[in-house]
């Protein structure tokens, strides 16, 4: 028998500290797969929000620490399309000047995945069947959709496993505001950001809204539950491992 | 209207636009109307990115060899018998302009649209001087008789309602006699029409941009969608063309190329109404024309972006496409940049030729969500060059004190994975306990910017995924 494929799950800072339930989902779809999940403790922040306001320097330590952590995984997986970008195409660019570090940060791009693309593309597994019998719509972060390419695959995913049916909303590839730093330095323009994205996801028979990033999920969650809009939202993982039964992100669950 | 910087104060503009209700029912029109009409547009063209492409080819080949296809198109235009003038900054671009106008007696000035004509303040250079600059674009004049400057780069009164139009004419067009309100889309134009096809036959000098200067023969092209640049180019007795060094190509072939992405990521026309090709003063035998024709060719900065990481800039043709698709524009509008160029192209210039310090909002107002770079046809990597204005604000320290600590502090904890642990653990356990009724938190001092309008998620465990998951291995290992 072929030994098994071994991932290092990089959970992302979000999923850890916000909603570790991303996390059991993602080891569970993993395991599923036939994958033998590590979840290595040495693993922090990828560097992003560094990186994006442009402290190189931090980045780099950071990425120094991933790249380290990581090392001797066959697949390295996140469930989050911006972090999995940071570590595929921005790490080699923090390094551009440094031949040993830009060589391992080739080697770790190479082997990294955001999670629903991993489990579509390179496993091409069929998961077990999930009933979940909601309408739900579909936001397609950005740095997962024009970083990674990631846009069909939660769906075939979702339309392949689980029973729900899917009401896309207008623009699903719009910026729902989030943006990192962004919707905390300009609060005022990321609300009409989140407020437009949510009206649009209200125009469809939903009510359950997915997707693939915590960030935006946070955000489109968190405002969604300010407004009281009758919305629960997950990360797709969540469904698809049959662990989306709650309230959702931001949501109250009944005890 | 002369274009007064204002980008250091982005913050309050852009929540005053917010809450400006013509301005997002102005800005509600942009979305549909552009986005969906560039996609129908480019699907009819298979070889989209093979153009796109070549272009991009061209261009940086173009760029790395600026100087020698300058100095073609500069002796192209002297052999048509035109003039060529070279203005370091956007300031000798102006007095240049002023002086030809001075010389030629002009009282009155036709101008097409050009965003190097804001750059340079040209209408506020010649109304110093006592000569009348009357904008022959429709919008244009539209946010002349405003007073306002351009929010847009292809669609200058964009912010405008039809409704706020009616009212400005209905103000400014009684003193030639028309004094009835219209309110009607067609009857507006119709009456601009009447009112400015006047003030072009005695108009004395022209002045219009260019899109695209072909070195091999001396020729510029130039674009609209109302032939008023035409106009204002055939009419008049001087016309002067003022247009940026970058706009430069090697051959009408090349032109051409360009011209296949223009108009359909601008506004998703095939092809805008008027392509005009023009250069020099008329020749014997012409029957219309100018009897003395001025290009100034202006840098402002251009070079000093050549020589930066910015240089991939300088392929921007000003399409605008960009802007359509930035949704943060679509909040905002364009006053808000408080500059000549807003949206995302405008975040890379503005900073290059104003000064960072001055504009240093305008890199981060922006989720880096990379849709301008997508729909740019010239492919230029706006979100990337963007992160670089960033990194110089985070090296000359010009970002708020608050932010910059918050980032150190942030980063030193990061890098000690077991200091991070216990931290994290200590803030889940904070916050589920205070989110343990409705699974979030209204509101809390330190992320008041996200509380304002959004409730935080907190997760309703007590530890982290890791601290858990590691506990659960460890738990089913020793059983
Ligand atoms: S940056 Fe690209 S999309 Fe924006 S105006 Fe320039 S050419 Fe057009």
């Amino acid at each position: 028998m072929d030994k098994r494929p071994t991932v290092g799950l990089f959970v992302t800072c979000l999923v850890d500290t916000q909603r570790p339930n991303i996390g059991f989902a993602a080891v569970q779809l993993l395991e599923q797969a036939g994958c033998e999940v590590v979840v290595p403790t040495q693993q922090t922040c990828c560097g992003q929000p560094a990186w994006n306001s442009g402290d190189d320097a931090s980045s780099r330590v950071l990425a120094q620490q991933t790249i380290t952590a990581f090392e001797g995984f066959d697949y390295v997986v996140l469930p989050s399309g911006s972090c999995a970008g940071t570590l595929v195409k921005h790490y080699p660019e923090m390094f551009a000047d440094d031949p040993t570090w830009l060589a391992k940060a080739g080697d770790l791009a190479g082997r990294t995945h955001e999670l629903l693309s991993f489990l579509c593309d390179v496993l091409q597994v069929e998961l077990s069947p999930v009933v979940f019998n909601e309408t739900a719509t579909y936001h397609d972060s950005c740095s997962g959709l024009r970083e990674l390419g990631i846009k069909e695959q939660p769906r075939h995913l979702l339309a392949n496993t689980t029973t729900l049916t899917l009401d896309e909303m207008e623009d699903t590839d719009t910026c729902c505001g989030f943006g990192g730093t962004f919707c905390v330095k300009y609060p005022d323009i990321s609300e009409r950001m989140v407020d437009d994205k949510l009206s649009l996801a209200s125009q469809t028979g939903a009510r359950v809204l997915l997707g693939g990033d915590l960030g935006c999920l946070m955000n489109l969650a968190g405002r969604a539950s300010r407004l009281g809009l009758p919305l629960r939202v997950f990360h797709t993982a969540e469904v698809l491992a049959g662990m989306a039964d709650g309230a959702g992100i931001a949501g109250k669950e009944s005890k | 209207m002369s274009v007064q910087v204002t980008s250091h104060t982005f913050k309050q503009n852009a929540a005053e636009a917010l809450k400006d209700a013509p301005l997002q029912d102005a800005l509600g029109n942009l979305k549909v109307g552009f986005i969906k009409k560039r996609l129908n547009a480019i699907e009819l063209v298979p070889e989209w990115q093979r153009i796109r492409d070549e272009a991009r080819e061209m261009k940086n080949h173009v760029l790395e060899n600026l100087d020698h296809y300058l100095l073609r198109y500069e002796h192209s235009v002297q052999a048509n018998g035109g003039h060529v003038h070279w203005a370091e900054t956007s300031a000798n671009a102006g007095e240049i302009i002023v002086d030809i106008c001075k010389k030629a007696n002009a009282k009155t000035v036709a101008k097409g649209k050009s965003m190097v004509g804001e750059e340079a303040e040209v209408n506020r250079r010649l109304e110093e001087v006592g000569i009348a600059p009357i904008e022959t674009d429709l919008g244009e004049y539209i946010i002349q008789l405003a007073e306002e400057p351009p929010s847009h780069i292809i669609a200058p009164a964009v912010h405008k309602t039809k409704e706020q139009v009616s009212e400005l004419f209905h103000k400014h067009h009684q003193q030639y006699g028309l004094t009835e309100k219209i309110t009607n889309r067609v009857d507006l134009v119709t009456e601009a029409r009447t009112v400015l096809r006047e003030k072009f036959r005695n108009a004395d000098v022209g002045i219009t941009g260019a899109n695209f200067l072909v070195a091999e023969t001396g020729q510029h092209v130039l674009v609209t969608n109302e032939g008023n640049g035409d106009l204002s180019s055939n009419l008049p007795r001087v016309h002067i063309v003022i247009v940026g060094i970058e706009k430069v190509v090697p051959t009408l072939e090349d032109a051409s190329l360009l011209l296949r992405l223009l108009a359909r990521s601008a506004t998703g026309q095939h092809f805008s109404n008027y392509t005009s090709l023009m250069g020099g003063p008329k020749r014997d035998g012409d029957k219309d024309g100018p009897e003395e024709f001025h290009v100034v060719l202006v840098d402002n900065k251009r070079t000093e972006l050549f020589d930066s990481e910015l240089r991939e800039m300088l392929r921007c043709f000003r399409c605008g496409a960009c802007i359509n698709h930035c949704p943060v524009y679509g909040a905002v509008g364009g006053h808000a940049y408080g500059w000549v160029y807003p949206g995302p192209m405008g975040s890379v210039i503005t900073p290059a030729m104003v000064g960072l310090e001055k504009t240093r909002d305008l890199p981060h107002a922006c989720t880096l969500n990379g849709r301008c770079a997508e729909v740019c046809p010239m492919s230029i990597p706006l979100p990337s060059l963007l992160r670089k204005h960033r990194r110089t604000t985070f090296e000359k320290q010009l970002q708020s004190m608050r932010s910059r600590t918050a980032l150190a502090l942030w980063s030193q904890v990061a890098r000690r994975p077991k200091l991070y642990r216990n931290l994290s653990d200590l803030a889940v356990r904070t916050l589920s306990w205070l989110g343990r009724r409705q699974g979030h938190v209204r509101r809390l001092p330190l992320v008041s910017a996200w509380t304002k309008s959004r409730n935080l998620p907190t997760s309703g465990n007590n530890r982290t995924f890791i601290s858990e998951y590691t506990a659960q291995k460890n738990r089913s290992e020793s059983s």
